[in-house]
């Protein structure tokens, strides 16, 4: 699916539907990775990467350096559900590696310090 | 202000970047959008979709006429300290039928701000609910309509019958600086809660 999707009109809305780019599935294989978990491509050359579709493509090029899912996401302008089942595609390929991060650092005093500090001085 | 990923501020980075999420919760139309718009560098990652008839006795709009669409994926923001500490915001969607999102959102959040709308405030009653059962630091943050009438935190607090330490303020989600001060009482509320559950 491109930017400039065509509509046919209001009721069908865009062509491509956003599930059609992922053939139907609504789910990833695997683990589903967080919303501010890290994603980055293993820096693989491009024959790894036949078969892919072009959101795929997009997707992997968004991520030669770490982004998180969520940016990623609103970088691809796609749907969450719909960038998670593609990102679970490229982890299987082992064309991209996932770092989580979120949880375990939520109730460190460190942490809150440090993002208090941060919004005090915005 | 950056546009699009994360970058790494100019200047030596000592610490790789860490990485945080506050929830933004609250009825339907009572402002998350707002709010988050507000403060954030990012544009949001929603989906904006016309009520339509399919909506009616769903999606409760009385006293929300001005409404014409709605959110219906969620709002996200972000905000990047030059400390290299990054503080995302998620809004959690305000329909009762996108609650199946909530578990995740709130795994590993910092607080939650449970935004009200005074007019209205049976609507936020599940989100505190939701906060209270999870154990989320929480407060309670009475956006500011034109049309609303003017109550003081005090009474809106007796309204919610919240726990006595549950910060309750009022704000403008139209302003950065007010949002801002949500944040940090947000913020400032999980540090305290944190720093007397540590001497217990």
């Amino acid at each position: 699916m491109t930017g400039d999707e065509q509509w046919l009109d209001r009721e069908a809305g865009p062509v491509v539907r956003p599930y059609a780019v992922t053939r139907g599935r609504t789910r990833p294989h695997g683990v589903t990775v967080g919303l501010i978990d890290l994603v980055v491509s293993a820096g693989r050359r491009s024959a790894d990467a036949r078969g892919l579709g072009p959101e795929h493509r997009r997707l992997l090029g968004l991520c030669c350096s770490p982004i998180t899912l969520a940016d990623l996401a609103s970088e691809a302008d796609l749907p969450l559900g719909v960038v998670r089942v593609l990102v679970g595609d490229l982890q299987e390929r082992r064309l991209i590696t996932v770092a989580a991060s979120s949880g375990e650092s939520s109730q460190n005093e460190k942490v809150l310090r440090s993002v208090l500090d941060g919004l005090r001085t915005l | 202000m950056v546009y699009g990923r994360y970058e790494r501020p100019a200047g030596p980075a000592p610490t790789p970047p860490l990485f945080t999420k506050l929830l933004i919760a609250g009825g339907f139309g009572v402002g998350k959008t707002t709010l988050v718009g507000s403060i954030s560098e990012v544009r949001p990652l929603r989906t904006e979709e016309d009520l339509s008839e399919l909506g009616v006795g769903v999606d409760d709009t009385t006293s929300v006429e001005l409404k014409r669409t709605t959110t219906v994926a969620m709002d996200f923001g972000r905000i990047t300290f030059p400390s290299g500490v990054v503080l995302y915001l998620f809004g959690t969607p305000g329909q009762e039928r996108f609650w199946f999102m909530w578990d995740e959102l709130a795994f590993g959040a910092l607080a939650a701000v449970v935004l009200a709308d005074t007019r209205r405030l049976p609507d936020c009653f599940s989100s505190i609910d939701y906060f209270e059962r999870r154990d989320t630091p929480f407060v309670v943050a009475a956006n500011h309509f034109d049309d609303s009438p003017v109550y003081d935190a005090a009474d809106i607090r007796d309204a919610l019958d919240v726990d006595s330490d549950v910060p309750v303020l009022l704000c403008d989600a139209r302003r950065r600086e007010s949002v801002k001060q949500v944040l940090i009482a947000s913020v400032a509320h999980a540090l305290a809660r944190h720093q007397s559950a540590a001497r217990r």
